[in-house]
């Protein structure tokens, strides 16, 4: 991966653990449209507490933590994380791999890889 | 828009269960085709956006507030099928680990923001793209109305199941009109926040958009007349 790639990446994680983690505490605590709707049309007590309502970070707050900035920054900021793994480990085990090992394994679809990765450069070179 | 535990009956829970189920397992194959080493490591940078973001929520009047779903810009940034799992992984995180969405309604939210909003989302983007002029305005004015629908579309897809499978006994209409108006607000704060990160990315990467690749430069892609000769020799 380019420096740029990852120069990249890097601004766009730390955009999001900022929202998470800080942004987070200045949403509108107002119910959404669904509670909401819910409510004005009647079937909202038919909600039931999920079964992870006692989890340690249900509600986006950590449990155990009073000061509502901080607790509400830290669940953010672990979800953030927790998803960057699990999405960022699925996509990576499914991404087609254009590694000499798996390219010489390869016939069409290696080669079509192949020229995927090799137009990098030349876009990367002409937006910079 | 995260459908709690308790509004839908078990049935409706379990076919809701079942497309999402079904979903994930056609993404799974769909994304591959979409991921290589460049985007993979995007994909996973944007479900993490997209779980941050959605903990924003913006106030609609009306003491009620929404935040964005992320179906329409997700997959035009990775790809729709790799949107699906995107969304996926985001509301299993959520409902999981911060009890956001019920767990026996995760199914529907899958299908609901995993689904239909990603596509409805790209599929009216991809309408518009196809009708306007290559240009960087009309993709993003294609996201901005892929984002806009995408939101009533889920609300009143929610509607549709409830009418099969809610266990209150209200006015179908009246949770019609209400969820699609107050969600036709909220849309329009997801095709504002839809327009400002996609048009920022463009503006960075463009080359990194998968919903942008008509805008590149034939000389930007694969250099295929170097290779067709030999692909021609070789038979």
């Amino acid at each position: 991966m380019s420096r740029r790639t990852l120069g990249f990446l890097a601004v766009g994680l730390l955009l999001a653990l900022l929202v998470a983690g800080v942004g987070s505490y200045y949403a509108s605590s107002s119910p959404d449209g669904l509670e909401w709707s819910a409510e004005e049309e009647g079937f909202g007590d038919t909600a039931r507490d999920s079964a992870t309502a006692d989890s340690p970070l249900a509600d986006y707050a950590v449990s155990g933590v009073d000061d509502g900035r901080l607790s509400g920054g830290v669940a953010g900021v672990i979800g953030v994380l927790v998803t960057l793994a699990l999405a960022g480990g699925l996509t990576l085990v499914l991404r087609r791999r254009s590694g000499a090992a798996s390219a010489a394994g390869q016939d069409a679809g290696g080669q079509d890889a192949g020229q995927q990765d090799a137009g990098e450069p030349v876009a990367a070179d002409r937006a910079g | 828009m995260h459908v709690p535990d308790g509004f839908l009956d078990a049935p409706t829970s379990v076919a809701t269960g079942l497309v999402a189920a079904g979903t994930v397992a056609v993404a799974l194959r769909g994304a591959r085709r979409e991921l290589d080493e460049r985007t993979a490591p995007l994909a996973g940078l944007t479900a993490a956006f997209v779980f941050a973001v959605q903990m924003m929520n913006f106030p609609v009047g009306a003491g009620t507030s929404g935040h964005l779903i992320g179906g329409a810009l997700t997959a035009i940034l990775v790809g729709p099928w790799t949107a699906v799992l995107c969304m996926t992984v985001v509301l299993v995180v959520q409902a999981v680990l911060f009890a956001d969405g019920g767990l026996t309604a995760l199914g529907t939210n899958v299908t609901l923001m995993g689904l239909v909003a990603v596509v409805l989302g790209y599929g009216v983007f991809r309408l518009l793209v196809r009708l306007l002029p290559p240009t960087r305005t009309a993709v993003l004015a294609g996201a901005a109305a892929g984002a806009l629908i995408s939101v009533p579309a889920s609300a009143l897809a929610f509607v549709g199941l409830f009418a099969v499978g809610g266990v209150a006994d209200v006015s179908l209409g009246a949770v019609a009109a209400t969820m699609g108006g107050i969600h036709l607000f909220i849309g329009a704060g997801e095709a504002a926040i839809t327009v400002a990160v996609l048009g920022a990315v463009l503006t960075v990467r463009p080359d990194l958009v998968h919903g942008a690749a008509h805008l590149r430069r034939p000389t930007d892609l694969a250099p295929r007349p170097q290779v067709a000769p030999a692909a021609g020799a070789a038979r």
